[in-house]
């Protein structure tokens, strides 16, 4: 898109729109092993996040909540990326994320991993909006730390 | 001095829109259309000389020399003082306070007034459209005391009755601390009106004028307020600055709020008795530039006319109002007449999350508010979580309406495509 909206464009790329609009896994999770909510109070983005997990898998994941196209679009990702994934791998998906968006390297296969989600890339050039991209992610690895400790 | 209602300088907008350096900043490639006043409002040249003078020419501590420039600095920091108490209409210029802020000027009253005069089992009586700083204060009084603190409550849109205030405040109360205009809604509450039901269970009313005192003429008398707080950033003055105003008697009956130099008449080694008004509530060494930069913001204001000051926001809120409501895609918060409502306007856009536009529109050099605004119980209560918010001040105009508008429309079409 060209005119005064062009520079979003590496903002919302199609894929983040994509999912913006139809954020996937929104079905509530029956009796989730972890569930958890996390906010980002000062833009009004509120995400309910469950998951189960067997065998140190994330066996299904659900979310529900509001937020921008970029929290929302991101906590959508997340949700694709997660299933079937054990703690350590979810763990380590999330510090590619958070380096990827602090605008560090990440290795080719940390990128094969992420897949669609290097799509979020974009948010550093937005710096206020890195806090929308990250938060779904931040509490996701809070809280399969805490169910794991117990 | 004039008269702060009337003014003597004609209403020019072009001419105003000279005197604020930064309205020739582009954002993004675009002209800065400035619609967060309700934040903080833009400078003019007047105030950021006064402070540059200041340091240049007069800087010295107050109260406390003989030299001419301590004497220099002390005749203008106070004249700022009989500045603003002319500006509210107050009957003596000891009873204006300088403070930090809005937010200060709120938990010097709850810290000093409220904690020597509200009880166990006494009330405290705020309306459900306050902002934070007007909220957590009084929450913390509530739960220390164990008094209790009750909601004034609002209609659909956004107007308090004044039905609904009877059986909210009763003989318990002590205090009823109220918004004079809502920093979300736009919303006028009928303070005088509060004033008295307050005064006739022999509670005390606090107002807190943020959001009035720059963009109406406001008469702490005719108010028959007890308490008035506001900020110079939200009216053309410099950050860091804020005023408590009080009646006499209050502030003379008040314990001190902090304790060290100035504040006191005398010092022994085991104690101190405090100085007069308004030198009780006032210890170190003030905020002596911006309490002058204040008084350079209230002469442009009173200069202008806080009537036309008024009225051009008036016609700006009723013109932007009709464009936003005709897009068909936005609820706009708060009462929809804007003869009672100021220039503060929220609202939700059917399909695009408020910090989405906000970007979208800070592209096209737009600057508006989104979030909650500082008042999170509110914003919720209209089932939302965020919402974005419009504000005018004295340099805005028609043609930024229009930008906005057309901005929000492109934005429509950058989502949609
Ligand atoms: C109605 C109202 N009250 C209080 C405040 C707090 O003002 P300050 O941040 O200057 O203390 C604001 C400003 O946002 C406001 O709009």
């Amino acid at each position: 898109m060209t005119g005064a909206l062009g520079n979003m464009d590496d903002l919302y790329e199609a894929i983040i729109l994509d999912h913006y609009r139809s954020p996937r896994n929104t079905a509530p999770v029956e009796e989730a092993d972890v569930d958890f909510e996390v906010n980002n109070p000062f833009c009004g983005d509120e995400f309910h996040i469950q998951l189960k997990v067997e065998n140190d898998a994330v066996a299904k994941v659900g979310i529900t909540g509001r937020g921008c196209a970029i929290s929302q679009a991101s906590a959508s990702l997340l949700a694709e990326l997660v299933e079937g994934k054990s703690s350590d791998e979810v763990h380590a998906a999330v510090s590619s994320i958070r380096r990827l968006l602090k605008g560090e390297e990440i290795t080719d296969e940390e990128a094969d991993v992420l897949g669609d989600i290097e799509a979020l890339a974009g948010v550093r050039k937005f710096p206020v909006r890195i806090k929308c991209a990250l938060l779904s992610w931040v509490g996701l690895d809070d809280a399969l730390k805490a169910h794991q400790t117990g | 001095m004039s008269n702060p209602e009337f003014g003597s300088r004609v209403f020019d907008v072009d001419a105003i829109r000279a005197d604020f350096p930064i309205l020739q900043r582009k954002i993004n490639g675009n002209d800065l259309v400035y619609l967060d006043n309700a934040a903080t409002t833009q400078k003019p040249n007047q105030v950021i000389k006064s402070l540059v003078d200041y340091y240049e020419q007069t800087n010295a501590n107050v109260h406390r020399g003989v030299h001419t420039l301590s004497i220099e600095a002390t005749d203008g920091y106070e004249l700022a003082r009989t500045k603003v108490a002319k500006f509210i209409n107050a009957p003596r210029p000891e009873e204006v306070i300088w403070t930090r802020n809005t937010s200060e000027s709120l938990n010097l009253v709850a810290a000093t007034w409220a904690e020597a005069n509200v009880g166990e089992g006494d009330n405290i009586v705020i309306t459900a459209m306050e902002h934070h700083s007007n909220i957590v204060p009084w929450q913390q009084l509530a739960d220390k005391k164990g008094a209790e603190l009750r909601y004034l409550p609002h209609n659909e849109e956004g107007l308090i009755e004044l039905d609904s205030a009877t059986g909210v405040i009763d003989y318990r109360t002590k205090i009823v601390a109220v918004t004079h205009m809502s920093n979300v809604l736009g919303t006028i509450n009928p303070v005088a009106k509060l004033a008295e039901r307050a005064h006739s269970v022999g509670a005390v009313i606090l107002v807190d004028a943020a959001q009035s005192v720059p963009h109406m003429p406001v008469d702490v008398q005719a108010l028959d307020a007890d308490f008035l707080c506001f900020s110079a950033h939200k009216m053309l003055g410099p950050t860091g600055i804020g005023v408590l105003w009080g009646k006499y008697d209050l502030l003379e009956a008040m314990p001190p709020y902090m304790f060290g130099g100035d504040m006191i008449l005398e010092v022994t080694y085991e104690d101190a008795t405090w100085n007069d008004l308004p030198y009780k509530f006032e210890a170190g060494t003030p905020n002596i530039a911006d309490a002058i930069a204040t008084g350079a913001a209230v002469d442009y204001l009173t200069e202008l006319g806080m009537d036309n000051v008024w009225q051009h926001e008036q016609e700006l809120t009723d013109y932007a109002m009709e464009q936003i409501l005709s897009l068909g895609s936005v609820r706009v918060l708060g009462p929809q007449n804007p003869a009672l409502r100021g220039g503060v306007i929220s609202f939700i856009h059917d399909t695009i999350h408020p910090h989405d536009l906000g970007t979208a529109l800070d592209q096209q050099g737009i600057a508006i508010r989104t979030g909650h605004h500082c008042a999170m119980p509110l914003v919720r209560s209209f089932d939302v979580v965020a919402a974005a918010r419009v504000s005018f001040y004295i340099y805005n105009t028609k043609s930024e309406v229009d930008a906005f508008v057309s901005g929000l429309c492109e934005t429509e079409g950058y989502f949609s495509r």
